[in-house]
C-alpha cells in the first residue's frame, strides 16, 4: 500500500485533481480579495466546461474550446458582478442562484444540442505535448504534457505576484479592505471590484474547461461540488494564491488517498469519508484564525 | 426604483413558466384514456449510454410496432422521483408507468397503492420477500450475476497480468450482485487471479461522476489490472477514457458500449431492459398485465447476454468464447450456481 501512495501514477492523480480545485481557487481570491463573496464558483465551473465542450464539439479546435470555456466563466461571473455590486444584492443569494441556475441551462441546452439531458457526445482532448519518456505510463506522460497543468503553475505563482506586488493587486486588496479610504484616494471601487469577480470567472471557466478535456465530454453536474471545495482551500489558505494552492494540494491528495485505499479491506463508507474529514480538519484546526478581507460580502455604498 | 425592477422580473418568469406548463399540458388534449405510457428515468438520465437508454429503446420499440405513445420525466434530484411518478399517474391519458432503477423501490411502490387504477412495473426493484407487492405493480428483475459470471470468465481467461478491476457505482445490494458474479466468474477460470474493487460511492450521485469513475480505474490500471470491468452508469464512462488513455481493455455494461472506445471495450455485459419495458408494454396492452409477483429475465430466458459480434470477435479467441459458451450452459442447466453477494 506505502508503494501505491509514492508511486508515480498517485503523484499524477494527485495533480490531476488539485488542477480544477487551484484554478477556482485562485478565482475565489481574485473575486474575495476585491470584497465580492463568490459562492457562483460552483455554477461557473459547471458553465466554463458546457462552453468549453459545445465550442469544441462544433469547431473540432481545443483551443476554441478552452475560449469559450473561459469566455462561459466570464459571462456567467458578469450576472454575479451586477447582481452584488451595482444591484448590491446579498452575494451569497447570488452565488446559489447562479448555481442552480447553471445546473438548470446546461441541461437545458443540452437537450436542444445534443438530444440528452445527461450527457454530451465525446470531444477531442487537449492537444499534449510528447515528451518521448515514461511511454510505458501514458496517464503520467499525458499529464506532464498538458499545457493546462504549466499554466496552471503558472497562473498560481504570477497570481500571487500580482496581489502582492503589483499596483493592480494593491488596489484590489484596497477596495477589498476598506472601500470608504479607497473611494477616498480616488480608487474606482466599483471597477476593481467587477477586475476581481471577472477574473475569477475566467479562473473558475478554465477549471470547467480542464474538467471538460480530463473526461472528453460534458456530463450533467459535472463540477460535483469543486467549487465549493475550491471555496474551503480559499478560506485553508486565508485568501491568499500560494495558500490556497498549497490547500488544493492538501485536499487533491486527500481525495487521491481515498482512491487508491479503496478495495484494501477498510469499508467504502469510511474510506469514502477522507477528504471531507481532511477538510474539517484542515478547517479546524491547522491553520489558525482565518481573516476574511476586511469589506468581504459587503456591498459598497458610496456616501452622498 | 430597484426593488421594483426586481418585482417585474419575477413576475414576468413566474408568468413564463406557468405559460411554459400550460403548452405542455395541452399538447396532448385528445389522447383516450389510459391508452399511453409514461416512464421515469434513473439518476444517469436518457443519454446515459448505459442503463436509461436501454429503457428508452424499449419504449421506441413499442412505438414502433405496437403504435403506443408515450411520456417521461428525467428527475433532476433525488426528491424529484415519487413526484416525477405521481404527475404521470395523475395524466388521464397514462395507463402505465415505469420506474427505472432500485432507487425506485419504495416510491413506486407508494404510488402505486395510491393509484390503484393505473399500472406501475420497476426495473431493477428491490424485492424482499417479506413485504406485499401491490397487485397493479411488476417488479422487474434481472440475474445481472449470472451475465457478469460470464465477462468475468472472459476477463479471467484473457488477462495478461492476472490481476482484473471491477469499477462499481453506488455501492449497494444491486451493484454488488454484479461484483459477486464477475468475480466468481473470474476466480472460476482463473483462481490466483486478483480482482480489484472500488466503488465511486455511496449515494445515488455516485453512478454520474465520470472523473471519478476515470480515476478509479486510472489507479487500478498502474496496479497492474489489464481488464476493468464497470456497473456504474455515466460514471463508467469515465472508465472507457481511462482505458483509452492506459491502451488497456474494459468491459461494458447494460448495452454493447464497443461505441465508448472502439477497440478497447473487450465485451458488454448487456442486460436486456428494453426486452423487459417492451414484453410488459405489450402485455398490459393485450390485457395480460400481472402484477403482484416478480419478473425475473436471467441467462435462461435470454435477459442477459455478453456481446460477441463483427467488432469485438478479433478481440477475443475463438477458445475462450467456446470456453465461455460452456459456462453458459452449465449455468443454465443449473450445474454452476453463481453467487449473488
Amino acid at each position: 500500500m506505502i508503494s501505491q501512495i509514492f508511486s508515480l501514477a498517485f503523484l499524477a492523480q494527485t495533480i490531476r485533481i488539485t488542477v480544477p480545485y487551484s484554478l477556482a481557487s485562485l478565482g475565489g481570491v481574485y473575486s474575495e480579495r476585491g470584497g465580492v463573496v463568490n459562492i457562483a464558483l460552483e455554477g461557473i465551473i459547471l458553465n466554463g466546461a458546457f462552453c468549453a465542450t459545445v465550442g469544441t464539439y462544433y469547431t473540432g479546435s481545443a483551443l476554441f474550446g478552452v475560449a469559450c470555456g473561459i469566455a462561459g466563466g466570464l459571462l456567467t461571473a458578469l450576472i454575479h458582478a451586477v447582481i452584488s455590486i451595482h444591484i448590491k444584492a446579498d452575494q451569497i443569494i447570488s452565488g446559489i442562484a447562479i448555481n442552480l441556475f447553471a445546473v438548470g441551462i446546461t441541461k437545458f441546452v443540452l437537450e436542444i444540442l445534443f438530444q440528452s439531458s445527461s450527457n454530451s457526445p465525446r470531444i477531442a482532448g487537449l492537444p499534449h505535448i510528447h515528451l518521448g519518456f515514461i511511454e510505458n505510463q501514458p496517464d503520467v506522460a499525458n499529464l506532464l504534457g498538458n499545457p493546462l497543468v504549466l499554466a496552471t503553475i503558472f497562473i498560481v505563482i504570477a497570481s500571487h505576484f500580482i496581489i502582492f506586488k503589483t499596483r493592480f493587486g494593491l488596489r484590489l486588496r484596497s477596495v477589498g479592505e476598506n472601500p470608504e479610504a479607497a473611494d477616498t484616494v480616488g480608487i474606482g471601487v466599483t471597477l476593481y471590484r467587477y477586475y476581481g469577480v471577472l477574473i475569477s470567472g475566467a479562473l473558475a471557466g478554465l477549471a470547467g474547461a480542464w474538467l471538460a478535456f480530463d473526461q472528453h465530454s460534458f456530463t450533467d453536474g459535472m463540477s460535483a461540488g469543486r467549487g465549493y471545495i475550491a471555496l474551503a482551500a480559499m478560506i485553508v489558505g486565508k485568501w491568499n494564491p500560494l495558500g490556497a494552492a498549497a490547500a488544493c494540494l492538501l485536499f487533491g491528495f486527500a481525495e487521491s488517498l481515498q482512491i487508491q485505499l479503496q478495495g484494501g479491506g477498510l469499508p467504502t463508507q469510511f474510506i469514502q469519508m477522507i477528504p471531507y474529514v481532511a477538510t474539517i480538519i484542515a478547517l479546524a484546526g491547522f491553520i489558525g484564525k482565518a481573516v476574511a478581507p476586511g469589506a468581504d460580502g459587503i456591498p459598497y455604498e458610496k456616501e452622498k | 426604483m430597484k426593488n421594483g425592477i426586481l418585482v417585474a422580473l419575477t413576475v414576468v418568469l413566474m408568468t413564463g413558466t406557468a405559460l411554459l406548463f400550460e403548452s405542455c399540458g395541452k399538447s396532448q388534449p385528445s389522447a383516450p384514456p389510459n391508452s399511453e405510457v409514461g416512464l421515469v428515468f434513473d439518476v444517469g438520465g436518457r443519454g446515459d449510454k448505459s442503463f436509461n437508454d436501454q429503457a428508452y429503446r424499449g419504449l421506441q420499440m413499442a412505438k414502433d410496432s405496437l403504435g403506443i405513445k408515450y411520456q417521461y420525466i428525467e428527475p433532476g434530484g433525488g426528491s424529484d422521483r415519487e413526484s416525477a411518478l405521481r404527475q404521470l399517474a395523475s395524466r388521464k391519458s397514462i395507463g402505465l408507468i415505469f420506474g427505472v432503477g432500485f432507487i425506485f423501490t419504495d416510491d413506486i411502490t407508494d404510488v402505486a397503492k395510491a393509484f390503484p387504477d393505473k399500472k406501475f412495473a420497476c426495473i431493477d426493484y428491490t424485492y424482499d420477500s417479506t413485504k406485499a407487492v401491490p397487485k397493479n405493480l411488476i417488479p422487474i428483475e434481472f440475474r445481472e450475476n449470472e451475465g457478469s459470471f460470464l465477462v468475468g470468465a472472459i476477463a479471467g481467461l484473457m488477462t495478461k497480468t492476472d490481476k482484473v478491476g471491477f469499477v462499481g457505482g453506488m455501492e449497494s445490494p444491486l451493484i454488488r450482485k454484479f461484483q459477486a458474479g464477475y468475480e466468481a466468474g473470474v476466480k472460476y477460470v482463473n483462481p490466483k487471479c486478483k480482482v480489484l474493487v472500488a466503488y465511486a460511492g455511496v449515494t445515488g450521485e455516485a453512478f454520474k461522476n465520470p472523473a471519478k469513475g476515470k480515476e478509479l480505474a486510472l489507479s487500478q490500471y498502474s496496479q497492474g489490472a489489464d481488464i476493468i470491468y464497470h456497473a456504474a452508469g455515466v460514471t463508467g464512462l469515465g472508465v472507457f477514457e481511462a482505458a483509452r488513455e492506459m491502451k488497456k481493455y474494459a468491459i461494458g455494461v447494460d448495452m454493447d458500449q464497443w461505441n465508448e472506445a472502439p477497440g478497447r471495450v473487450l465485451t458488454s455485459m448487456v442486460k436486456k431492459g428494453d426486452v423487459a419495458v417492451y414484453d410488459i408494454i405489450k402485455e398490459w396492452k393485450e390485457g395480460k398485465f400481472d402484477g403482484g409477483t416478480p419478473r425475473v429475465f436471467g441467462l435462461r430466458d435470454n435477459g442477459v447476454d455478453f456481446v460477441y459480434d463483427n467488432n469485438n470477435k478479433p478481440l477475443i479467441p475463438e477458445k475462450v468464447y467456446q470456453r465461455v459458451e460452456q459456462l453458459r450452459k452449465d449455468i443454465i442447466d443449473g450445474k454452476i450456481k453463481v453467487p449473488t453477494q
